[in-house]
């Protein structure tokens, strides 16, 4: 049985192509001048590079932050270029106007753009290294008032409500990484939508690290007003290469009353080999505002990145406002990943929910890091965690580290964990009913992780289980 | 840094044998170099030794007066012909103990007296299980620096002991301002078995430091019971660690309850070392007012088919603090482990706040862990189910108190001990 299925985890990375197109890209190094040139180069109002240079000089007085149960050589921050855009970056009128290379990029990773127009209504805008170069459906959107663009198009389009809640859930002091997001940032995604609209189709962006040497680092904001629905999805690929890449993304999210924001992850950045070369370091803060009755709702896949590091959090701070976190995060060879979430409660009767699946393979570290806070006057708080792993392998490792804190005696907390592996009695009665090994595995751990892909669109639970397969191929025995 | 207690290493009497000159030196230059934990060390995320830290405690000074047997009564737990060692501020009261009951095969005597009767013994485990070489346990380093006098307890080959054996440390009113550092070795043998109790009482409200360390040694196939019981005035500070090394086969049952000291901090570790080995630590903390206390307990599963169990119980009332931090680590060799931990907080008031964090760390495949952690407060429906039964509010909230206790008080083995604490939890809660 061994044999069989470390032939399947062993499937290689086949989102590893890159793309020959000529790009503007800085130098490397970062220094003020990096961050005013990135804030020209946007042609940015004064207020961002304001921002930007506040949180450049804050930045500089932060350290790296070494807590996480992960490894890494250090990083030298004055070897990455800080802005790379292709050099086609005049305004597209539609998406006939793409670099054909560009096109076929999207077509590989599965994501033909013209073809998900005709799909069940998903608008897509993909960010192709640091300036996003195609958005569909935006007249559709638009029709509902609903904004939905690049963050640079927004802040040239939209600059009062770009204002108003940028740095509003993650401030550019947050921490070492979202200090340097926020001096840095070349572009992201932007979605606005207004007082009672629910958003009539899934928003989607895809990201892709393509130039080598750049680290990505985009920022999301994502605005639901009073009473307005949003689903939002993202997904992540970068090429093979053999230098580590730093990703560390900023995303913020704002519901405001009665809203509620759903955002799906699929993260397949590029893991590095099986000797842990290479492979993106996937740093990344992500924090959701829950006003009054409103909800946030984070779901998470994550296959690839070298390293993944990151807590996509909700600050309960309305009251009756809800947080969710589901989350299968899976490593492999040399991959490690310390992630969870922050559940907040400060308004009254709040709720979260959390419901973590790890799966740890070849020499891959999992660990969950979840902290549930009640703040002494949030009455009425309630917490269910779930927090399940799977070892594969005795290589691997899997660590949980819950904090709980509980400053409120009305509040109800319960946490679950536990760790097992796949058992021999559930193959062995699979291939009785003649499945291979293989098979066996995939339908187990697709079975483990059920509750996690319900959460998901159907496109991307589909997605996620072909990508959970692929992480896993060679790693079963 | 506390310099006070360079003062005191400077002061201790030079004398005993050269491996433990040697091994204070060790510990002192341990502690110089890391200097106190902050709560930016992440075992003390959540307790600030800093009330401790700003203290300056001078050593202990010695018993103010003799005292007399009725004055310890009430720590006896019902039993006065149980084996019994006290130390009074520190120092071993012969007056007070009486080791006369002990069965043949036990040897039960101070720290200070261990040194010149067995000092292979002494020489062979003393230091040997309980590590200090990390900030986190700068108080182990302290007292390995410092240590004057405790317990040691041998346990020699296949001997069971049916009495179990009371150390208790007092303090009194010359305790004041002072600090101690009580040293314990408990060394079980190859198939014997023994009780312990090991408890913490003040006989005065002045405000001092304990700062204790057992080492427990457990020998194939041998069985410790072993509980710590920390009911210091309400004023005082008491730090102490536990640390036992299991070989095949052997099983340590620890039981902490803890009701007393204004800061406490106990840390119960255990290295199951031998194949087939298993700990059981449950534990009981009832704080009211400001009090903090603070559990960390540490399960390291080292060998294959050893089984590990844990359920501590909190209840917090006034404006407490609970702390408690549950460590699971499993080694890649250890396969077929099996670890179960639970923690349960039941919130009293609405200023008691418990940080709990239950952890898992497993490098082996085959194994089966879970943990589970719930904090709350009574449970509505069964206080209405009661009240429908024309039981009063206050008798309900008693009794569900007591119920959440009793939980865990009924894993004590010790029938006389398990009665007298269940006394304690009840009155505790009967007049409200």
């Amino acid at each position: 049985m061994s044999s069989s299925i470390e032939s399947l985890v062993g499937k290689e990375y086949q989102y590893g192509f890159t793309t020959d197109i000529e790009a503007d890209t800085l130098p490397p190094g970062l220094n003020e001048d990096v961050v005013r040139a990135i804030s020209r180069r946007k042609r940015e109002p004064a207020f961002m590079l304001e921002w930007r240079l506040k949180a450049f000089r804050r930045w500089q007085t932060l350290t790296e932050p070494h807590w996480s149960n992960v490894t890494y050589p250090p990083l030298d921050y004055q070897a990455i270029s800080y802005y790379s855009a292709p050099k086609t970056a005049k305004p597209l009128g539609s998406l006939d106007e793409l670099d054909p290379k560009i096109r076929e990029t999207y077509d590989k990773l599965g994501i033909p753009l013209h073809e998900q127009k005709l799909l069940a209504g998903v608008a897509v805008d993909a960010v192709f290294d640091s300036v996003s170069v195609g958005t569909t459906y935006k007249e559709e959107l638009k029709k509902h008032g609903i904004v939905f663009c690049s963050f640079g198009e927004a802040v040239q389009e939209h600059p009062g409500l770009v204002e108003q809640y940028l740095g509003s859930v993650v401030p550019y002091s947050d921490n070492f990484f979202a200090a340097l997001n926020a001096a840095v940032f070349s572009d992201g995604s932007f979605v606005y939508v207004p007082k009672g609209v629910r958003c009539p189709m899934e928003l989607s962006t895809y990201f892709r690290i393509n130039a080598e040497g750049t680290g990505q680092f985009e920022r999301t904001l994502i605005v639901a007003d009073e009473g307005a629905y949003v689903s939002y999805l993202e997904g992540c690929t970068a090429p093979k290469r053999s230098a580590n890449q730093l990703h560390a993304a900023v995303v913020e999210l704002v519901a405001l009353d009665n809203a509620t924001v759903k955002y799906s992850t699929v993260q397949n950045w590029y893991a590095g080999d099986e000797d842990g070369r290479g492979g993106i370091y996937n740093f990344v803060t992500k924090r959701g505002k829950a006003l009054r009755n409103a909800k946030i709702s984070w779901t998470q896949v994550e296959t690839g990145s070298a390293i993944t590091w990151k807590y996509p959090s909700v600050i309960l701070q309305g009251d009756n406002s809800t947080g969710e976190f589901y989350s299968v995060a899976v490593v492999n060879n040399r991959q490690q990943a310390d992630t969870g979430t922050k559940m907040i409660h400060i308004g009254r009767n709040t709720k979260s929910n959390i419901v973590s699946k790890g799966i740890s393979a070849g020499h891959g570290q999992n660990s969950y890091r979840g902290q549930v806070k009640v703040v002494p006057k949030a009455s009425g708080a309630r917490n269910y965690t779930q927090c399940d792993s799977m070892l594969i392998g005795n290589r691997c490792g899997a660590h949980t580290f819950p904090y709980i804190e509980a400053q409120n005696n009305t509040a109800i907390i319960e946490h679950e964990a536990s760790t097992s592996k796949i058992g021999e009695d559930q193959i062995f009665y699979l291939k009785q009913r003649g499945l291979s090994a293989e098979q066996a595995v995939s339908m187990i751990v697709s079975g483990f992780c059920r509750e996690v892909f319900k959460e998901l669109p159907m496109e991307f639970a589909l997605e996620a289980q072909q990508l959970l397969g692929i992480t896993l191929e060679g790693s079963v025995g | 840094m506390n310099t006070a207690f360079l003062e005191h290493f400077a002061a201790l009497p030079q004398e005993g044998p050269s491996f433990l000159a040697a091994m204070r030196r060790d510990a002192l230059a341990r502690f110089t170099a890391h200097g106190f934990p902050t709560p930016r060390n992440e075992d003390w995320h959540f307790t600030s030794p800093a009330p401790i830290v700003e203290s300056s405690f001078e050593p202990m000074r010695p018993m103010a007066a003799p005292i007399d047997r009725s004055a310890i009564a009430p720590w006896m737990a019902g039993s006065d012909e149980w084996p019994l060692l006290v130390f009074v501020n520190g120092r071993f009261a012969p007056s007070l103990s009486s080791t006369a009951s002990l069965p043949v095969g036990v040897r039960a005597m101070s720290l200070a007296s261990a040194l010149l009767e067995e000092p292979t013994l002494v020489e062979r485990y003393l230091g040997r299980v309980a590590s200090f070489n990390e900030q986190a346990f700068a108080f182990v380093a302290l007292n390995t620096a410092l240590m004057r006098d405790g317990s040691v307890i041998h346990v020699a080959r296949d001997t069971r002991v049916s009495r179990p054996l009371h150390m208790l440390f007092l303090t009194d009113d010359a305790a004041d301002g002072g600090v101690t550092h009580p040293r314990n070795l408990v060394v079980v043998d190859r198939n014997a078995e023994v009780s312990l109790i090991e408890q913490y009482a003040s006989l005065a409200g002045g405000r001092s430091l304990t700062n204790a360390v057992t080492e427990a040694v457990l020998d194939d196939g041998a069985t410790l019971r072993h509980y710590r019981l920390q009911r210091e005035n309400m004023r005082a500070f008491h730090t102490g660690h536990v640390d036992a090394r299991l070989a095949r086969d052997a099983h340590y049952h620890s039981f902490s309850f803890a009701t007393g000291a204004e800061l406490s901090r106990i840390n119960i570790y255990a290295t199951l070392g031998g194949e087939g080995s298993g700990a059981t630590l449950n534990g009981l903390y009832m704080l009211d007012d400001v009090q903090h206390c603070d559990h960390q307990t540490r399960i390291e599963h080292a060998r294959p088919n050893c089984y590990s169990r844990e359920l501590y119980k909190g209840i917090l009332d006034g404006a407490s603090h609970g702390v408690f931090n549950g460590k699971v680590y499993v080694h890649a060799e250890a396969q077929k482990t099996d670890g179960k931990q639970t923690n349960n907080t039941l919130l009293l008031s609405e200023r008691a706040r418990i940080d709990t964090k239950p952890q898992l760390e497993i490098f082996a495949d085959d194994v089966k862990c879970t943990h589970g952690a719930t904090v709350g407060r009574l449970d509505a429906l069964s206080a209405f189910y009661m009240r429908s039964r024309g039981i009063t509010a206050a008798t309900t909230r008693r009794l569900l108190t007591y119920a959440f206790a009793a939980e865990v008080l009924e894993t004590i083995e010790l029938e006389p001990l398990r009665t007298a604490l269940e006394a304690l939890t009840l009155a505790r809660y009967a007049g409200e």
